[in-house]
Formats: structure tokens, sequence, C-alpha cells
């Protein structure tokens, strides 16, 4: 836990331009802002977890970290240089690309049906790595060793393989050029909860061994909190509220955080007396009121406030971030 | 008075017919006839379901939870063949049924939610013309009254604007939208069986509690009796009165929902909750299942079909019949349970 953190982002942006144009081109096209005004840290060996609802911009988030999606404005620095100005369609070229790989969620579409195993996961190795011949087969079958495939899968075309297989192959061609950063988006989410529990072993033992540093996205909010060390939670492309997984899950001091965790089942324990429901959807996300709280409007405890300021960032003991107007600070410092 | 005559006679055949089941599933079994041999999908499964409770499926992909709820419905694939087993709805007996009352009783009587909202509804007609659709087939509703009817289906699953979003294409509405829409669907005719088949995947956590709400909320208000097919613990845990777990094509244990987690008695259930994850639980504490479901077109399936994944098995677990252990309000299909 010393030294300079690994990744650095700093007020990073993404706006995708949609509609307007056309032949009738008289207004500008609007603007969805998918990620707005993200910063945070991380250091090596630690896994910050990406929660929130669909739309909320964590996939987008981390496109954007994988250096598959040019940000709109802000920062990207991995130890210490900046990487976010590197266009994406060249950074396959970047010497960084091996630092930085990416664990897909369809473990299916994601691995080229014409590739077989051994092919999905000596190709980033032969291009990053220049890896050719005898080192290029051991490390191929080192790597798949570790990721528990045996060697007479590697053979084998992606139809021949399970879903937890494809998903050890997803894994696999990530982490063969031993990178810095890995960012997982939903790598767990199409398998069945007793193969889900290998491939989170194997994440975890693989960054043991390796010391990368983790960004986890998921929806299922009982595996980050068993996974990660910190937490995002986003709503509407903002960062909403940051903090160690423990305190976040048990004291969450956003409203919104406050919804996404009383609306977990957990097996075993029975229902709730007292349960946060949230009423309706998120406005859109295309040019919304700069001067409002995206979560104002569906905000059990929104005040005219909220529609009229854009919510403070309050830092919180603990390392704990909270944007909100009336943050519910009782219970976080509670567990501070 | 007359009412109060009523109750009495209503309380009173309560009393004398005490706990007949909405749906009985009797020794199902189902084969599906393929080219590369014949998969014995179902095989004895047996499941009851009272007015006014929830009944959990639960279990790994592949476990027979789906064919089920086709099997009740009677919607199963053309290679499906049903070999064995009785399903009794409502005092008729399905299996027997011919196909103008089955049209006739799905939507009306048995309804069902399916996994995927946008893909099950029609995506070439608005969503209320879908709602007015079946009120016509099974509602006697008018062709004036339908679009009314249709609106006010829709207000009653929170849809905000029903009339409006009345004449919205599916593709125009969001996940949870188009769930609301099935669940109208589903609900339009006041149904006595509700078959819920992974409602709410694919969903958001927040809309999911939604949802599940909504759909358990307006059963238990109806005296509805439901199915709730999942692969979420979780989510069974909080909605269900009892579950059943399926493994392989088999119920191996049906318990009442807090008993199953208490003491779950067969080895496959204890493996399960053993391998989800939950608060206050590190990623040590968890545990997989050894191996993967048997191949069920292997010829010589053993009586037991968790024999191989399971710790506990012995030499007689193989042999004909599988044990199926009644006591109180529980079954476990075990030979020497936990």
């Amino acid at each position: 836990m010393n030294g300079a953190p690994l990744l650095e982002v700093a007020a990073l942006q993404k706006r995708f331009p949609i509609g307007g144009g056309g032949l009738l081109a008289r207004r500008a096209p609007g603007l969805l802002h998918a990620v707005e005004d993200v910063s945070f840290t991380l250091r090596a060996g630690e896994t910050l977890g990406l929660v929130g609802e669909s739309g909320c911009g964590k996939s987008t988030l981390a496109r954007l970290l994988a250096r598959l999606l040019d940000p709109s404005g802000g920062s990207i620095r991995l130890r210490g240089e900046e990487i976010g100005g590197v266009a994406a369609q060249r950074f396959g070229a970047s010497p960084r690309r091996a630092d930085i790989q990416m664990v897909f969620q369809d473990a299916e579409g994601s691995i080229n049906p014409r590739h077989t195993a051994f092919e999905a996961i000596a190709r980033p190795l032969r291009r990053l790595r220049g890896l050719a011949g005898p080192a290029l087969h051991g490390k191929v079958t080192a790597t798949a060793a570790l990721c528990g495939l045996p060697a007479e899968l590697l053979p084998r075309f992606p139809h021949q393989l399970s879903g937890g297989q494809k998903a050890r192959v997803g894994i696999a061609r990530a982490v063969a050029t031993e990178p810095a950063l890995l960012v997982l988006d939903e790598p767990t989410s199409a398998l069945d909860v007793s193969v889900q529990v290998l491939i989170l072993d194997l994440l975890k033992a693989l960054q043991a061994r390796t010391g990368a540093a983790c960004i986890f996205v998921s929806h299922d909010l009982n595996v980050v909190r068993l996974l990660c060390d910190r937490v995002l939670v986003m709503y509407l492309g903002r960062v909403v509220e940051e903090g160690p997984a423990e305190d976040l899950f048990t004291a969450p001091a956003h409203p919104y955080t406050r919804a996404l965790v009383g609306a977990v089942s957990v097996p075993g324990r029975p229902r709730a007396a007292e349960r946060v429901r949230l009423a309706g959807e998120p406005r859109s996300p295309i040019d919304p009121d700069p001067n409002a709280c995206r979560f104002h409007g569906r905000c059990p405890i929104g005040q005219d406030r909220c529609a009229r300021a854009a919510p403070p960032v309050h830092a919180l003991p603990g390392g704990r971030r909270v944007a909100c107007h009336f943050p519910l600070t009782d219970g976080a410092l509670a567990a501070a | 008075m007359n009412d109060v005559a009523a109750a009495t006679l209503v309380q009173a055949a309560a009393r004398a017919a005490p706990r007949v089941p909405v749906l009985e599933v009797a020794d199902l079994s189902v084969e599906f006839r393929t080219r590369s041999g014949t998969v014995r999908a179902l095989d004895g499964v047996s499941l009851q379901v009272h007015r006014g409770e929830c009944l959990g499926v639960v279990g790994e992909s592949g476990s027979g939870k789906s064919v089920t709820a086709y099997a009740v419905m009677r919607l199963l694939d053309p290679a499906a063949r049903i070999t064995g087993g009785r399903i009794t709805f409502g005092g008729m007996d399905m299996l027997g049924a011919g196909d103008a009352d089955l049209a006739d009783l799905r939507g009306r009587e048995l309804s069902m939610i399916f996994q995927n909202p946008r893909a099950s509804l029609n995506p070439i007609r608005p969503v209320g013309t879908q709602i007015a659709d079946v009120l016509l087939r099974h509602g006697g509703v008018t062709r004036a009254q339908a679009p009314a009817r249709a609106a006010a289906l829709l207000a009653e699953v929170g849809i905000p604007d029903p009339e409006r979003r009345a004449r919205a294409y599916p593709f125009e509405l969001s996940g949870g939208m188009c769930q609301r829409v099935g669940i109208a669907l589903a609900l339009a005719c006041r149904p006595a069986l509700l078959i819920a088949d992974e409602p709410t995947t694919g969903l958001d956590v927040t809309t999911q509690a939604v949802i599940m709400d909504l759909v358990l909320g307006l059963a238990r208000a109806r005296g509805m009796a439901t199915v709730l097919i999942t692969h979420d613990l979780g989510l069974a845990t909080e909605y269900c009165d009892s579950i059943a777990v399926m493994h392989a094509g088999h119920v191996v244990e049906t318990a009442p929902t807090a008993a199953l987690f208490a003491t779950p008695r067969h080895p496959y259930t204890a493996r399960l909750i053993g391998a989800t994850p939950r608060p206050g639980l590190a990623l040590g504490d968890l545990a997989s299942i050894a191996g993967s479901l048997p191949d069920l077109r292997r010829e010589d399936l053993p009586a037991c079909r968790f024999l191989d994944r399971c710790e506990r098995a012995r030499p007689d677990c193989a042999a004909a019949p599988l044990p199926r252990r009644t006591e109180a309000a529980r079954m476990v299909a075990c030979r020497y349970p936990l």
C-alpha cells in the first residue's frame, strides 16, 4: 500500500453525440452524457467494483479505462504516464496495450469462433510480447494451466467448450501478457453459481500471484461485496458514492446506494420489514440539466435544493466520498 | 345477509376440502427425442401449489426447471414426449385435455411470464393492442371497452401515462417496462395460476425488486397460486413460501423456504447454498460443486443423478428406485440425507 497509485483517473468524461445533423440540421446534435467527471485512484493489487443500473455508464467507463473508447475529456494516467490522449484505434500498437487487458461479459461472443483456445491465448502474446515458437507454446500452456484449462482442451474451438471453460479462455487470454490492470466486465454473469465460485477463486488467485489491479464491473452486489476492496457507485454517468466495500454496503451514505443495497436479496435471509424501493426510471442522459442532482425526482429524500444545484462531494471518514446534498451520514459515520 | 351467508358457505367449503392444490404435478416424466439420442429431461417430477402460495423452483441451467413449466402449460416442443405422470390443474387433467380446451385455459386460468420480456412480446403490435387481444379472446370484453381496460391494466402494473404507453411498440420501452407489460398480459384475465420463468433475469436489482413486489403483491391480493422459476436463491428466499430444488431432471428436495436454508437435507441443496455468495462470507467460505450434470442421454443413468458429484455417495445409491422420503411438508430424494 505504498508508493504512487497505479492508475489515476481525473475528471474523466465521455459524451456521445446523438441525433441532430441530417438534412434539416437546424439545431445542434444532442449529447448523451455517458460518463461525467469521474475521478479515482487505484493501487496495484487492489480490486475496485463498479456498480449501478444499466445505462449508468459503468461499461462505458470500463471501456474508457481499457482504452477501447476515446474520452471526451479528463485524464487517465497509468504509472504516472498519460494514456488518455492516445487514440483508441492506435492504442493497440502502444507498448501500454499489454499492461491493460479486458475480460468481456460474453465469453462466447468475444472469442473468435474460428480460433482454437490455444490461438485465442497465443494472439496477444505474439502481438504484444513478440513471442514465437517454443517460447510462445510454453507460455500459452503455462497460462492455460494457471487458469485451470487442461492442455487437451487447447486445440478445441469455442463451440466445443462449456460456459465455464470459455470464461477461463477469456481470462487466460487477458492475463497472458501479465497486465498491470485487468478490466472485467461482468465476467461471471452467464455462469451458474457452482462455476462462478471457481472463476472468482481463479481471479483472486491470479491477482495474488501477479499483483494486478482489477476493475470489476458487475450488477451482482453479493459478488462485488465478496471480491472488491473498494466500490464506486454510479448513477447516470456520475459517481454518487465511493468507499471501502464493507462500509459502503453496511452503511450506505447516498440515498441511491441505500436503495441499491436494499434491493439485494440474500439467500436464506428473510425479507426485511422496511425496504426502500425506487419509483420510476432514471431520467434521460441526453443533455441533462447541469444545475440539478441527476437522482432528483427518483430520490426518496430529495428536496427543492436538489433541483436547483448539483450536489457537492462530501468526504467522509474512512476514505469515503458521497455526492449528495443530504447524505445519510449518521450511519456512515458510525461505520467509519 | 346474502353476502354473509355466501361467505359462510365459502368458508365451509374451504373447511370441507382443505388444501386442494391449484396445480398438482405427480411423477411427471418427459423425454426429448434428438438425433444424438433420447434425453430424459424430467424423471418423476412432483410438485404442488396451493391458492395464494408461491412455490420456487430453483436449480442450475439444464436442471429441467423450464421444461417443467412448459410441460404444465402444455407448450413443449414437438420433439418432447410426456412418458408418464399426471398434471392436474383445478381438478382438470391437463394431459388429457384437447387443444381447444388448452387454448381456452391458457391466458385465462393459467398464465406465464417469460424470461425475455422484449422477445416474448409481438414486436410489430402496440403493447396496448396486445393486451386488448387477450381481453377480447378471454376476458368477455367488447371491442369498444378493450382499449380502456388495457390502459387500466397498464396503470395497475405501475406504468405512468398508460394511455400514451398503450400505443408504444415494445422497442420503445425499457426492459423493465416491457416486463411490466408482460405482467399486465399475464394477469389480464385474473388467472388462478401464474408461472413466472426467470421474470427478472437481465433486469437491474432495483427494477427486479420492484417487479417482484408487483407480481407477488398482485398474486397475494388475488389469491393466485404462483410458481417462480429462478436460478437466484436470494430471490427465491425473499418471495417463495416453499422451494423445490431441481437437479438433472429430478426434484431432489422440497421444503418450506426457511427450513430449506436452515437444514438442507439433500447434499445437492447444501452444496448449492454453499456456492452462493452472501454477505458475511469470504470467497474462501464458498465451495464449488464437483463435476457437472450427467449426460441425460446415457442409457445407464444411475437412479440418483447426483451420484457422481456427491461426496456422501455409497454403492447402493445407484440402485433403483430413487427413494423419495416425505415427512411433514418436506420431501428429500436421497438414500442417505443430511
